[in-house]
């Protein structure tokens, strides 16, 4: 493990980056300095500085505190609208690369049409249709993001199908289920965790857009995208920084899963590795 | 090649059809009575039947299903709640301004992300080239609202020397357009210019590394002919691919672009319809976006069979 990261200093990079904001997420409560709802009108618009390092907003929220605790919804919806994605993805991937047929015939021309959308577009429409509300971002984001995986297993799956191995494990009697979890499932692996990776990153931007729209978490929940959204009307007096704290914890966020799937991408799949 | 076009066309038939089935459903499930939203202050129960008489909105799903589908098949998309315009009128009036804004972004990005793309590549771990990738790292990951905020901020509030939002036909008044227009198509154009150079450097970067190119230079070819007439030609294939694809999700980039610089295109208009609960004109605009992509795909699929003899399509291929 050691020598993996010494030979991979970029994921060294990205993980810490990534560990700093997942610790941020899971410790809010203790280090954010003050209660991110608490409204004190005496306090508004102050400047960064002294007391308030991130100054405070229109109603005297602390800047930084809402940036603290905004990465637990940015967080939380991009681990978990990928695992939906994910787990949806590769069972209908598996599934349609094992079975094959009629099964395989439909699955693929679902995940086309979803395909057919611009991610952002789908997004969008989903949460609006079911309400903008946190948990129907989650699910709208999970939605788009399932063709990456059913196509990426599917893939793989159509592959190994025919290899010796496989066919040796179906001779000795062994079940469809067990052959698929056992056999094919571990060759996709690999691929899985960078796409996963990745995948985090353009979740946590949609979200993000999302929230900017009005369509994520409601207010006065701190969400990052919503309080680049709700600050952007003190701007014209220049007062950037409510709107400053939050956009930037978007694009460290992003940043950093971008660049630890990029990394990983390079060290564990060598066939997705790109010419640098 | 015909037989290809032809197959995936018929192909693009059932996909094509449950892109229509699923933004029926989605807008179906919209929480909310659309009545209302129309009806306004209106609450009498006759009236708001009569109304939902009037848009079919009493008739079972499928009725409203095959209803709503022959009329789009004809290019009536039904009429806004909100305005009662017809819902293909009011996406016509905006495409201009959408088109404009999402060509001028793609143009820069295309034009920038070939130049410092081929640059970078030639001249690796050069100045430029650590700037280019650093670039191309933080482009993707810079949510273009807070992009454009800050371009807002800086060039617009604190500067003042560009407008901060707003929009001029470019018919009547070609410099103001100009003006307004710089702004929202730098903020479009970065996400796509931070992909478009990644690829332009690391497919010239695979080219260069081709036997092929060895033997051109061993032919004693000069490096300029080299470059243009053999490692060009190839790299810059995949860049057409991504580049088709950008063109067919203008509308998508424009969305969250033209809310906050208040151009008054059709990703500003399904904002405002979703805010609106304005049903037929959110449904449009998604299948619009749906279909260009799709076409945009097919394009690209087609083209790049074109552009490289190596890829056949007369074999049976999926």
């Amino acid at each position: 493990m050691r020598a993996f990261l010494r030979r991979n200093p970029r994921i060294l990079v990205g993980g810490s980056l990534v560990t700093f904001l997942v610790a941020m997420a899971v410790f809010a409560p203790w280090i954010a300095p003050y209660d991110p709802t608490l409204v004190d009108p005496q306090i508004a618009l102050e400047p960064p500085g002294g007391a308030h390092l991130f100054g405070t907003d229109d109603l005297g929220r602390d800047v930084l505190s809402r940036v603290i605790w905004g990465a637990r919804i940015s967080l939380s919806v991009g681990v978990i609208a990928v695992g939906i994605g994910f787990t949806i993805g590769v069972g209908l991937g598996l599934a349609a690369g094992y079975l094959g047929g009629a099964f395989d015939l439909i699955a693929m021309r679902a995940i086309d049409a979803l395909l057919a959308f611009p991610a952002l577009i789908l997004a969008i429409s989903i949460t609006a249709a079911l309400g903008p509300q946190i948990q129907n971002a989650m699910i709208a984001i999970g939605v788009v993001a399932i063709p990456l995986y059913t196509r990426l297993t599917r893939g793989q799956v159509l592959s190994v199908r025919e290899r010796d191995y496989v066919t040796a494990a179906r001779t000795v009697g062994a079940r469809p289920l067990r052959i698929v979890l056992r056999h094919i499932f571990p060759n996709v692996t690999n691929a899985l965790v960078v796409q996963a990776t990745l995948s985090i990153a353009f979740a946590i931007l949609a979200e993000a857009s999302l929230s900017f729209l009005g369509l994520g978490a409601q207010p006065p929940t701190p969400t990052w995208g919503g309080d680049v959204n709700y600050s952007q009307r003190w701007l014209s007096n220049l007062m950037w920084w409510m709107s400053v704290g939050p956009g930037l914890a978007i694009f460290l966020a992003v940043f950093a899963f971008n660049f630890l799937g990029d990394a990983l991408r390079d060290a564990l799949d060598p066939r997705l590795r790109r010419a640098a | 090649m015909g037989t290809y076009i032809l197959r995936r066309l018929v192909l693009m038939i059932p996909v094509a059809f449950l892109v229509t089935v699923i933004v029926f459903t989605l807008v179906r499930l919209t929480p909310g009575d659309p009545v209302l939203t129309y009806a306004g202050e209106e609450r009498d129960p006759a009236t708001l039947d009569e109304l939902r008489r009037e848009y079919g909105l009493d008739q079972p799903l499928p009725v409203q299903y095959v209803s709503w589908i022959t009329h789009a098949l004809r290019g009536d998309l039904g009429r806004s709640l909100r305005t009662r315009q017809p819902v293909t009128e009011a996406i016509v009036e905006r495409l201009p301004a959408t088109l404009q804004l999402g060509l001028t972004a793609l143009a820069i990005s295309v034009t920038i992300g070939v130049l410092v793309g081929t640059l970078s590549a030639l001249h690796r771990n050069s100045p430029l080239d650590l700037l280019a990738t650093g670039f191309t790292l933080a482009g993707v990951s810079l949510p273009n609202f807070f992009l454009g905020l800050i371009l807002i901020l800086v060039f617009s509030l604190a500067w003042r020397f560009l407008p901060p939002g707003g929009y001029t036909a470019l018919t009547s008044d070609p410099l103001d357009n100009l003006e307004h227009l710089i702004l929202p198509a730098i903020t479009l154009a970065t996400a796509s210019l931070a992909v478009n150079m990644r690829q332009v450097r690391s497919s010239l970067l695979e080219v260069l590394s081709q036997e092929y190119m060895r033997t051109a230079r061993a032919k004693g070819l000069r490096e300029r002919v080299l470059v243009v007439r053999h490692a060009m030609k190839n790299a810059l294939i995949p860049v057409v691919t991504i580049v088709g694809l950008q063109v067919g999700a203008i509308i998508e980039g424009a969305v969250i672009t033209e809310q906050i610089f208040f151009w008054p295109g059709v990703g500003k208009l399904v904002v405002d319809s979703i805010a609106g609960r304005d049903y037929p004109v959110v449904q449009g605009v998604v299948m619009l976006s749906a279909f260009s992509f799709m076409l945009a795909t097919l394009v690209v699929d087609v083209l790049y069979g074109v552009l490289d003899p190596r890829i056949s399509y007369s074999r049976k291929s999926s």
